[in-house]
């Protein structure tokens, strides 16, 4: 994972600084604002929507189900069509195959389309070390390298940017951009001139892909800006890093995910380049193609019978432009490339638990389900947020000789509700207590943990006279 | 048929006012409820929250305390789902065969405006309210239960009401259960901006079918001194012109029920 | 010695410990409930109205002409846009070339460097097939529309194609795809809305897309 995000603070403390800066929240509100309604007009216009959501669930469930049978299909397939396939266990050793890969060409510089599997192995980092210069030529991308800052969505990692920022840090770090005005067209007309040779000299491209078909060995890269033409098609070697969840069984197969993926992600009936290419293509495009194929933690994910349907997710960031979380605190609070409600399923999963940041992602919902209802391939991320919560509960409480504060509160709370007697019992105590905090049956101040729900709302007094009390009393 | 009242853990020792309002309004529609005593809680701020286990016993006991009924009709959309969508993971949590039997032979558990309307068939249920009144979907009602606008369409039907849209409807309160208290910065500002909504929608009473989101965006208008008060769906259908003459004025007094029920039977209708 | 091959796949399969062992891919069931659109015939005339509504939503200019008036409106296109260097490719159907002029024309036949591409005006191709639901072309590198590069450095394209050449939906075109031959599906310009979510049309790919539709 990028190692810019490492050290990143849990959830809620990250989200307070978030949630503190005006413009990001103002940025954030418009574009995600913005890109949700595109999304429910396009997705409305087609009657068979729901039937797409189940193909495109359906399938991924085949593939994942025989995902080994599949990834030795596309192996033999590339392999055939002239291309190379490598294997990854990790990040590291994505980025070593890489580097390598680069150095066997003799080239210090190479272009890359914006890929999520990149970023999440921290590719450019490495790249650096080894003296290799990676351009992003994705406009956000451009954007985030040029400002040394991380990405905050998965479609628009720029998101958190307005027009009056990106001016001034294009003035600042582009040649010949002192004049620029602030004016997206204009903007994305600097960027143009500012890799235009680049693309042109370029010999070494590197990207994901978006798919891989197992029956044809066929890559593809669904984008709109025509940097990835470029990078795919110029330069004389092409290295795609693909995680191996990305594969699906057929041909056939895309026409599920070719309309479900531009309508989710852009909002838009079809993006305005997807490319196709199966292996090398004598005098079309590069002379060697090199298939990086990622674990990184995806058969740990695959083995948690609750947890394997987030690899269905096609990267089309629907569930980060919905979340009401995400809208307010941003993407850079999840501490990782993949932000968002599916952020907060796919980290704790792809790295573990083993950070207070990791462990704090399943909580950062409020299990509100409107990831649920706009992802393409259904995955129930409220349902997996929970199956984590549980996991992260229980691995705390076997590694802590004492339980946590919260682990004895539950568990009075079982006691409680164990039996209407006890329940009878609480209830009547609370209110007693609540008699010395309320005025006017309104508390100002809880102590304690509860503290945090007082801090900004006041809260409800216990009744007097519980229901139960009420029912006995004129029921019986 | 019979039918059981569950009134959930939080209703009852929080928002019995609640309780009070659905007795009185399945009674005027001639619908006798019981009220099973040994109901306690349905695991779901256990379940949410990750203590898997510990609700095992709240699920076996809900399924001893119902069993035998022909339905059971709870007020909260939250609670209503974690029955009918989680309480068979529990029992697989627990590795219970006889506890996934019990579950899967449980009577069917609806929400009150589903009870109304696909059980009672009635959308006009007679109720008198004269009050700017915005309402607000609760997510796990909305996407959980798919209620969609059975709600509406009761609330459409109550004489004297001044119903007017909230915007951004649809959107997530920020209560989310323990969330509130995790998040509560990202909750809160959540909460703000729905708090923004129910005054642009100019209504005096905000009203759901959840006292628990209620609760979160009460609390928050009622620190504000916003003036606006959270009404359940249950206690404005139990309204009638009879009872409109007591009911409480401001924000705060729905919760003043603390020692003092005879204040708050006035939205619940009182005993027979 | 144990590869990252061998142990990736021997975690899968450990991974997949709940998968019966006789269970084929074929066994998971796939609903393919959705519309394929294979009603409408290709060359319907709503079919290429819709073709021509949605690519021209993207920003592209979408015109329909008769065979009889195609290479007259090719010309001209071109004359309107002040493009005289260009990219013809082999077997571009000579009925549609016959007005352009000679001199200008190159046909990537040796192919011309990346340079010499950049120095072109305007490319001329025609597309192997469109979808209409979507806006879309579909290039794939046969008659008349020469490897990628070629409608990628211009700055102009113009794709000229019959109007049978349409078919409705996104099922329909695959269908009718070599996945073997490296394919561009294109939807107008390029674009970005990477700033504010705000759509700009033409970033790196041509900025100005052009079709015509012959009758």
């Amino acid at each position: 994972m990028s190692s810019a995000f490492l050290g990143m603070p849990p959830f809620p403390q990250a989200a307070r600084r978030a949630l503190a800066d005006t413009q990001q929240r103002r940025n954030l509100a418009g574009a995600t604002r913005t890109i949700r309604h595109k999304r429910a007009e396009v997705v409305g216009e087609l009657p068979d929507w729901e039937e797409l959501r189940e193909a495109g669930r359906a399938l991924k469930e085949r593939t994942l189900r025989h995902l080994d049978h599949y990834l030795v299909q596309l192996e033999e397939r590339v392999t055939a069509a002239g291309g190379q396939v490598h294997w990854a266990r990790d990040a590291a050793e994505a980025n070593r195959i890489v580097t390598r890969l680069v150095q066997e060409t003799g080239e210090r510089e190479v272009v890359k389309v914006k890929s999520m599997t990149t970023q999440e192995t921290g590719l450019n980092r490495a790249l650096e070390t080894a003296g290799i210069t990676a351009y992003e030529t994705d406009l956000a991308e451009l954007i985030v390298q040029l400002g040394d800052d991380l990405p905050s969505h998965i479609l628009v990692p720029a998101i958190h940017r307005n027009r009056a920022e990106i001016r001034e840090l294009f003035r600042r770090t582009m040649p010949d951009a002192e004049g620029v005005g602030d004016d997206p067209a204009e903007l994305a007309e600097a960027a143009r001139r500012y890799l235009r040779q680049k693309f042109l000299r370029a010999k070494v491209g590197i990207s994901g892909a978006n798919f891989l078909v197992a029956e044809t060995g066929t890559a593809v890269v669904v984008e709109s800006e025509g940097n990835g033409r470029m990078c795919l098609t110029l330069p004389e070697t092409l290295i795609s890093v693909v995680g191996i969840e990305k594969v699906v069984p057929t041909w056939q197969d895309l026409e599920v995910y070719l309309q479900l993926l531009p309508r989710s992600s852009t909002g838009e009936r079809m993006n305005p380049y997807t490319s196709t290419w199966t292996g090398t293509q004598d005098g079309d495009g590069p002379r060697g193609f090199h298939l990086v194929l990622l674990d990184g933690g995806r058969t740990d994910t695959l083995a948690d019978r609750i947890g394997r349907q987030t690899l269905n997710c096609i990267r089309c960031s629907a569930c980060l432009n919905v979340c009401p979380v995400y809208e307010r605190t941003g993407g850079h609070a999840y501490g990782s490339v993949y932000p968002g409600p599916i952020g907060a399923v796919l980290n704790p999963q792809l790295r573990g638990t083993g950070t207070e940041t990791d462990r704090s992602l399943p909580f950062a919902s409020t299990l509100c389900g409107a990831c649920y209802e706009v992802c393409p391939v259904k995955i129930d991320i409220p349902e997996v947020l929970v199956h984590l919560r549980a996991r992260v509960v229980e691995e705390t409480g076997g590694r802590r000789h004492t339980p946590t504060p919260e682990a004895v509160a539950m568990r009075a709370a079982r006691w409680v509700f164990s039996s209407p007697a006890r329940l009878s019992a609480a209830q009547r105590l609370a209110a007693l207590g609540s008699r010395v905090v309320a005025r006017r049956g309104r508390i100002a101040r809880l102590p304690g943990p509860l503290a945090g729900w007082t801090d900004a709302r006041d809260a409800p007094a216990p009744a007097g006279e519980p229901f139960r009390q009420w029912w006995e009393r004129t029921h019986r | 048929m019979r039918t059981a009242l569950f009134i959930t853990c939080f209703n009852d020792t929080m928002h019995p006012a609640t309780g009070r309002a659905v007795v009185t309004l399945l009674e005027r529609l001639g619908c006798t409820v019981d009220f099973p005593a040994g109901q306690t809680c349905c695991g779901q701020m256990h379940f949410n929250t990750g203590y898997q286990r510990d609700c095992i016993p709240l699920v076996r006991r809900f399924g001893e305390v119902f069993a035998g009924y022909d339905a059971v009709v709870a007020p909260s959309g939250s609670c209503a789902a974690m029955i009918r969508h989680h309480h068979a993971r529990v029992a697989e949590v627990a590795g219970d065969r006889g506890l996934l039997e019990a579950v899967r032979t449980a009577p069917p558990v609806y929400e009150l405006s589903e009870f109304l309307v696909d059980v009672l068939e009635v959308t006009d249920v007679g109720a008198y309210f004269p009050h700017r009144v915005t309402y607000h979907p609760t997510c796990h009602s909305l996407r959980m239960l798919g209620v969609a606008d059975r709600p509406l369409a009761l609330l459409r039907a109550v004489r004297g009401i001044d119903l007017v849209e909230l915007p951004d409807a649809t959107q997530c309160c920020g209560f989310g259960g323990t969330f509130a208290l995790k998040n509560s910065d990202t909750s809160v500002a959540m909460g703000a901006d729905k708090v923004r909504g129910v005054l642009d929608s100019g209504a005096e009473v905000l009203c759901a079918g959840d006292n628990s989101c209620l609760t979160h965006i009460g609390g928050l208008l009622s620190r504000l001194r916003t003036g606006v008060r959270t009404m359940h769906l249950a206690e404005i259908l139990a309204a009638t012109e009879r009872t409109t003459a007591t009911e409480p004025t401001t924000a705060t007094e729905r919760t003043t029920a603390t020692g003092a029920p005879s204040h708050a039977v006035a939205t619940g209708g009182g005993p027979r | 010695m144990s590869t990252a091959r061998d142990e990736i796949l021997a975690r899968v399969r450990a991974a997949l410990a709940d998968v019966p062992e006789s269970e084929r891919p074929a066994d998971v069931p796939v609903k393919r409930a959705y519309a394929t659109g294979g009603d409408q015939p290709g060359s319907a005339p709503e079919t290429v109205a819709l073709f021509t509504e949605r690519l021209a939503d993207y920003g592209a200019t979408v015109r329909t002409v008769s065979s009889g008036r195609a290479a007259t409106e090719v010309a001209r296109t071109l004359a309107s846009r002040g493009a005289s260097r260009l990219v013809v490719p082999r077997w571009f159907p000579p009925a549609w070339s016959a007005q352009l002029a000679a001199a200008g024309m190159r046909s990537d036949e040796p192919p011309l460097s990346v340079d010499e591409l950049d120095a072109v005006d305007a490319v001329v191709t025609t597309a192997a097939l469109a979808i209409a639901e979507t806006g879309t072309l579909v290039l794939d590198g046969g008659p008349g529309q020469g490897r990628r590069a070629v409608t990628l450095v211009p700055d102009f394209h113009l794709c000229v194609l019959r109007a049978d050449q349409v078919v409705a939906s996104v099922p329909q075109a695959l269908s009718r795809l070599d996945p073997l031959r490296p394919l561009t599906f294109v939807s107008g310009p390029s674009a970005t809305s990477d700033i504010e979510l705000e759509r700009v049309a033409g970033v790196h790919g041509p900025r100005t897309l052009e079709v015509l539709v012959v009758r």
